[in-house]
């Protein structure tokens, strides 16, 4: 990677340089200006929210008590374990299936091409939720945790993704370690798995956070009981449907002193939401790339 | 047999090699009991995606077959049959062509003004001299994919809602608090515009790839040739990324019955069903919130049935142009 510009290109004039910055600039803004306003309310006491007449631009006393107010106890804090929980188990789960099946159906085997266009057509033809949602009752799943995970726990983009991947390994790699009698299980947790580590984090990634963290309307469907919701779920009745959140009138009656403004609260809650993701981002960024062309540009 | 996006067949390429067990096509002439003892490590390995295949996309695929029954809960698939009537139902509610007017002017409006946008913003990203600037701004525009359409709608309530920065800059120049996401004159174009928000960035990605691949030489050239600017970029840049935006453009055709659905069911509420209402949120709240099972099932394999229909033949146009498309 270079940053000289070729000898055959002729400098940009000055207007198009201005041009560019002031959109790229823009650009940024537009994207990162949501998030510190956010933030920014999160932290904004009863004072701020009034004297901005519900907005604010900087909190002038930034301080921590919605956040103590919604984990100390209550349903906030409670969907944050579930959906912790699902989103690791799920994951695991998701990532362990769909590299077996990637595995399997990256060399010729019996029936390979069957199961392969069976994978494919799921991706032009994706069932319906009516049906979908008869069948998961069906197995008796409605209420349960299970329904959050193992009716998606198979992305068949992801799957070709991993699997073209898969494909990409030398042949001769795989024959010699048969040749020293390696059976197909050695050979993938040998060979192929320590191989694809990147493309690997980057499918856990897409699953985690696309599957499992950010999903609200499995949830929906499948869980009446709002005391089993996930984060998601309860971000929306709290945030977008306004409902007061319990944990809130705990901190009032036991805690002398101004309680946090309810739009603290709701953005502490959007920043609980947004941490994880923040958190993992920067380590998987640089694989994106590879991860989404691995399978999507023809190799 | 299709092949789509990246679904090379093993067989093309398998090498075979008589020292060790041999994968290729070579010993068809073995029997297939031969091979099933062979294969079966690999198909025990498939077998834990096969039955999810089978039991969470196939079984309900042939669900679909209570659209054409008198669907009655207890009874479940035995219900009796009633042929088309469903459909005949659906088709007379004003509600299911309100829903499919909805969801199809979304659709357009995202495919006239998101749709080019990731290409416009890779060919700006492109022309960037400088890898590290380029590097830094991709990380920023590609967090909002990330983010969940919860998290989006209060984010955008935060900046566009009653009380957010765009009310208070109405009230600044004279007007009333407004909030935009209330609206239903404008709920279409919030819909839009938040897809923007959300999925530029990240679009950028598959295009990026595209304009890197692009041979350098080919620039050089022009530029010796004499080529400018904006005549290296119609002739060089662009016919490079032809290819894969008709591509792209086809797989937008095929989910044009299909607008976001959790952005939508989300925001519905707000403005009613008149103008919110979109196919799969026709299909939630008549189906699973409204009992009225077998009218939501026919609306929802109706949405299916056209999406692949539509891919199928924007396939075939791509090829009479002479270009790849989807499926081989």
């Amino acid at each position: 990677m270079q940053s000289i510009r070729p000898a055959w290109q002729e400098r940009p004039g000055a207007a198009m340089m201005t041009g560019k910055a002031i959109a790229l600039i823009l650009i940024v803004i537009v994207v990162v200006y949501p998030f510190l306003s956010v933030i920014a309310t999160s932290l904004a006491s009863a004072q701020d929210v009034t004297a901005g007449g519900g907005l604010v631009l900087w909190p002038s006393h930034p301080n921590l008590s919605a956040y103590r107010t919604i984990f100390d106890g209550g349903a906030v804090a409670q969907s944050v374990w579930v959906s912790v929980g699902i989103t690791t188990i799920g994951t695991l789960a998701s990532v362990t299936i769909t590299a077996m099946l990637a595995y399997a159906l990256s060399r010729p085997i019996l029936g390979g091409r069957i199961i392969l266009l069976m994978a494919l057509l799921t991706l032009l033809f994706p069932p319906g939720i009516i049906p979908s949602y008869l069948v998961v009752k069906q197995l008796g799943l409605l209420d349960s945790y299970v329904a959050l995970v193992v009716p998606v726990i198979l992305n068949a983009f992801n799957f070709v993704v991993l699997r073209q991947f898969f494909m990409n390994i030398p042949t001769e790699l795989l024959d010699s370690a048969r040749i020293d009698g390696a059976t197909d299980l050695m050979i993938l947790t040998r060979i192929v798995l320590p191989l694809s580590k990147a493309v690997l984090a980057v499918i856990a990634l897409f699953y985690a956070v696309t599957t499992y963290w950010n999903s609200f309307f499995q949830a929906l469907l499948y869980l009446s009981d709002n005391a089993k919701w996930p984060l998601q779920l309860v971000a929306r009745q709290y945030v977008l449907q306004g409902s007061p959140i319990l944990g809130s009138v705990a901190y009032s009656t036991t805690n002398s002193g101004n309680p946090p403004p309810t739009e603290a609260i709701q953005m502490a809650v959007v920043v609980v939401a947004i941490v994880p993701i923040l958190i993992v981002y920067p380590f998987l960024q640089k694989y994106f790339t590879q991860g989404v062309l691995s399978g999507a540009i023809k190799g | 047999m299709a092949t789509l996006v990246g679904g090379r067949m093993p067989a093309d390429e398998a090498q075979p090699d008589v020292l060790v067990r041999p994968r290729a096509p070579a010993d068809k002439s073995a029997g297939w009991l031969r091979r099933l003892r062979r294969d079966q490590a690999m198909l025990l390995l498939a077998l834990p995606g096969v039955l999810y295949l089978l039991i969470f996309v196939y079984v309900p695929q042939l669900g679909n077959i209570i659209a054409f029954q008198r669907y009655l809960p207890f009874l479940g698939f035995r219900s009796a049959f009633v042929g088309l009537a469903n459909f005949q139902q659906l088709f007379a509610m004003p509600q299911f062509w309100n829903a499919v007017k909805n969801t199809v002017v979304i659709s357009l409006l995202q495919l006239l003004l998101y749709f080019p946008a990731p290409i416009m913003l890779a060919l700006l990203l492109n022309s960037l001299i400088s890898t590290s600037v380029r590097r830094a701004v991709q990380s920023i525009v590609y967090l909002p994919h990330f983010i969940s359409w919860v998290i989006i709608v209060a984010l955008f309530q935060q900046i566009l809602g009653g009380t957010s920065v765009a009310s208070h800059l109405m009230q600044a120049v004279g007007g009333k608090p407004v909030d935009l996401l209330g609206v239903p004159s404008l709920f279409k174009w919030m819909m839009t515009v938040q897809v923007i928000w959300k999925e530029t960035g990240w679009g950028t990605i598959i295009y990026l790839a595209a304009l890197l691949s692009i041979d350098t030489t080919l620039y050089e050239a022009a530029a010796v040739d004499g080529a400018g600017r904006w005549r290296r970029l119609w002739h060089v840049t662009l016919p490079g990324i032809v290819a894969i935006t008709i591509l792209l453009l086809i797989l937008r055709l095929g989910t044009i019955l299909s607008v976001g659905f959790e952005q939508i069911l989300l925001q519905r509420n707000g403005v009613g069903e008149a103008a919110g209402e979109v196919l799969d949120t026709f299909v939630y709240y008549y189906g699973i919130a409204g009992g009225q099972w077998a009218i939501a099932a026919g609306a929802g394999l109706i949405k299916g049935v056209v999406g692949l229909l539509i891919v199928l033949g924007a396939n075939k146009v791509a090829h009479l142009f002479g270009q790849p498309g989807v499926l081989a």
